[in-house]
């Protein structure tokens, strides 16, 4: 084929792009979106034969037909926020920690064993306190264990921290048998029920707690990560670590401190899905967006104010799919397809945006 | 430029929707199960009274892939046809906050009942229900409503051990056949089990299940293996394998998916099943299914809401009224078997036989005088209630949700799952 050419040049070639204008960017990313609810369209018409405006119109029901779903879908982003807030840190160290679902998982545990334990053995605000210190902590220390090992023996923390993940199931698992109700059932049910205590206290209605906390979680990122010390230690460590060496900077110890608070961050996650949305725990309870977190913040470019955007985007497909899959009588894994489709859009729309992708000019052709 | 408007009109509508909240979403339903009241006069003739105001709504842990959910889902169609009502379903929803949503959501949506199919959901359907005073909520295989003292939560069971032993003198009818055509000695007449948890209601079952083998073949032994899931098709399917390379003749099950009996039939392992018929995949060594039908419970709820009366808190189904079934006979059944089943049924129709009488099962070598059952649920697992009454244990009497959870004697339990 390319014998026949005149030059060799290839059909399609693809550079690295200067940095897009942001509206450049965020247009890429609207096209994203747009091709891919016309995908998802196409793909829903297919199977329930229904117009696709009645489609995208369920999709807007599922995340905000009714205040309470409004109000479930504020929840469910502001959960998602913590998470994808709490990696970023690490992520902006270019220290790959996709142990967000075992460290929220081992908060969440953290504090269904206060609330179990002496949820009736000390006064409700003591109470509380114990298991914001707790949760805060076990999380911090699911952090932590992965960075002494990078700090001291350079291990790989991709594989510690995903192990980490298996760790925290299984302890979660174990105690499930433990504190089961009734004896068997493999499952513990709302923690104090009768008392609620533990439960943490309502701002309004139940749903505003996690998203006040999102928003702080939020503000005070972005300032750390912008304007504080500590923040530009980490952009450093994360540029290169060498430069970070040769101007006097503790690589160690800032791998540590920022895996600390990494992990904190994700048992506030855990704190809030116990004791302030499902009083229970479960294996099950971070419901893999310790990972969807990892797409979020990158989506972000770690940026705390962006990733508002980017959290409430996936779920509100999320919500949208599922809505779909209820009303049209489909069975759920239709709408994981559709936030498939969506994912893919949007995750692959970043390549377009770093890469230039020119075809050969059509005069060079030749027939 | 026309699509925008369209779907900026789309928005606007659904925007107005919102903005009308209950009101509207009643009048809706009053508007939609009228016209279903039309088209039901007219394809059913007869004059049945069809309600003009009521929705029901469902939420189910998986869905129709699960042979559990789907009998319940199949008899949720069934019931509301009945009544000419449009059931509202939610799949896939696990035992955690989303089962409240889901319930608060269908109440919101102005449903009159909200029915929970799964164990795990109870304690959400409770909070809803402390919500919504005026919604009915449902729970089956719940073992809280009898305590709860909520009016307007409510759990249901039926006797499925009864459903049991007569699937275990079919498995017993078959061993027997084996034994008398000399492909097995008596001693060899073991079965295996495939259980999902330790759990009462998976006890209770595997027991009554093992006592009508039993009636037929006094030799008879079985194994108990535990997956700890109630849906897990890898771990039932190597399950079985386990329980067949153990020397296990024949197969049975408590757990959701069609993984014991494809192994089965992969091994040409005669077996009976829970929920509904497998034929479907084991064609040649399906025996019979025992299964509860909730659609007599399900149409008492809607009549009951329609009338205005009272819903039991705790409703246990039974053979006479329909709500404990055997399937068809699949085609590995032994002849004679049908008959079998209908003379052990009629007697316990006639209360005659009791599955739990202590006169045909020891535990530790002793014959039972005595069992305190766990009936009351609370953390300390306090068995509190003496439930052995004429000399039999009176399983569902104290509580709709089986209690019974001894390990009696030529049961072996390979392993537990709590």
């Amino acid at each position: 084929m390319s014998k026949n050419n005149t030059n060799n040049e290839p059909l399609i070639h693809i550079s690295k792009r200067d940095v897009l204008p942001w509206h450049k960017a965020w247009g890429v990313r609207a096209l994203a979106i747009l091709a891919a609810l016309v995908v998802c369209a196409i793909v829903s018409v297919a199977l329930t034969g229904d117009n696709p405006i009645s489609i995208y119109k369920t999709i807007f029901v599922g995340a905000f037909g009714t205040a309470r779903k409004t109000w479930v879908t504020l929840q469910s982003v502001s959960i998602l926020l913590i998470i994808s807030l709490a990696l970023t840190p690490a992520y902006k160290m270019r220290f790959w920690n996709i142990g967000g679902e075992g460290q929220v998982l081992v908060g969440a545990l953290a504090t269904a064993a206060c609330m179990i334990v002496i949820g009736d053995k000390v006064p409700n605000g003591v109470l509380i306190l114990i298991m914001v210190v707790s949760s805060i902590g076990a999380g911090a220390v699911w952090g932590l264990i992965p960075a002494i090992f990078k700090a001291k023996w350079n291990t790989n923390e991709t594989l510690a921290t995903l192990m980490m993940n298996y760790i925290a199931t299984q302890l979660v698992a174990y105690y499930t048998v433990v504190w089961e109700v009734p004896k068997g059932s493999g499952k513990i049910g709302i923690i104090n029920q009768q008392t609620n205590a533990g439960w943490l206290p309502q701002l309004g209605n139940k749903y505003l707690l996690s998203i006040v906390v999102a928003l702080i979680i939020t503000v005070a990122l972005y300032i750390y990560l912008k304007y504080s010390k500590h923040g530009y230690e980490v952009t450093v460590v994360g540029e290169s670590e060498r430069t970070a060496q040769y101007v006097g900077m503790k690589v160690n110890k800032i791998i540590i401190r920022t895996m600390l608070l990494s992990g904190a961050l994700c048992g506030v996650a855990g704190l809030l899905l116990v004791g302030g949305i499902n009083h229970t725990v479960t294996t099950t309870i971070a419901n893999g967006q310790g990972f969807t977190a990892v797409m979020v913040s990158w989506l972000a470019k770690f940026n705390p104010i962006t990733m508002i955007f980017t959290s409430f985007l996936i779920i509100f497909l999320e919500r949208g799919a599922g809505e779909i899959s209820t009303v049209f009588g489909l069975n759920h894994s239709f709408s994981d397809i559709l936030t498939g489709i969506i994912l893919f859009f949007i995750i692959g729309c970043e390549f377009f945006i770093s890469y230039k992708v020119s075809f050969r000019k059509k005069e060079k052709e030749a027939k | 430029m026309k699509k925008f408007t369209a779907l900026l009109l789309s928005m606007v509508m659904v925007a107005s929707l919102a903005a009308c909240g209950n009101t509207a979403s009643t009048a809706e339903s009053t508007e939609t199960s009228a016209v279903e009241t039309e088209t039901s006069v007219e394809t059913e003739a007869e004059a049945e009274v069809v309600p003009a105001d009521i929705q029901v709504g469902f939420i189910f842990l998986h869905d129709e892939n699960s042979t559990y959910d789907l009998n319940f889902i199949n008899a949720a169609k069934e019931a509301c046809a009945k009544f000419g009502i449009e059931p509202i379903m939610k799949t896939n929803i696990p035992e955690g906050q989303e089962c409240y949503e889901a319930a608060a959501e269908l109440a919101d949506a102005g449903c009159d009942i909200v029915f929970a199919d799964s164990f795990g959901h109870e304690d959400y359907m409770i909070e809803a229900a402390k919500e919504y005073p005026d919604v009915q909520f449902a729970h089956a295989t719940g073992t809280k409503a009898h305590t709860e003292g909520l009016p307007n939560y409510h759990n249901a069971f039926a006797s499925i051990y009864d459903g049991r032993y007569l699937a275990g003198i079919a498995a017993g009818m078959k061993l027997q056949e084996m034994i008398n055509d000399g492909t097995i000695t008596p001693e060899q007449a073991k079965i295996g089990y495939i259980g999902a948890y330790t759990y009462a209601e998976v006890m209770s079952g595997y027991t009554s299940f093992f006592l009508g083998v039993r009636s037929i073949v006094p030799t008879a032994t079985m194994e108990v293996t535990f997956t700890g899931s109630w849906y897990d098709e890898t771990a039932e399917k190597e399950g079985a394998q386990k329980l067949i390379d153990n020397g296990c003749v024949l197969i049975s099950q408590h757990a959701d998916s069609m993984g014991a009996p494809t192994a089965c039939e992969t091994a040409g392992v005669p077996n009976v099943s829970y929920n509904g018929s497998t034929a479907s995949v084991a064609p040649n060594t399906f025996i019979v299914s025992s299964r509860i039908n909730w659609v007599p419970y399900m149409t008492l709820l809607i009549e009951s809401v329609l009338n205005g009366t009272e819903i039991p808190a705790d409703y246990t189904g039974t053979i006479a009224d329909g709500s404990v079934e055997l399937t068809a006979l699949g085609g590995a059944a032994a002849e004679g078997t049908q008959e079998a089943i209908d003379a052990a049924k009629a007697e316990i129709v006639a209360g005659n036989l009791h599955v739990f009488d202590t006169t045909t099962f020891t535990v530790g070598g002793e014959t039972l005088t005595s069992f305190l059952a766990d009936v009351d649920s609370d953390a300390n697992y306090e068995h509190e209630t003496e439930v052995i009454e004429n000399g039999y244990v009176a399983e569902s009497k104290f509580r709709s949700a089986p209690y019974f959870d001894l390990e009696i004697d030529g049961i072996t339990l390979l392993d537990r799952v709590y």
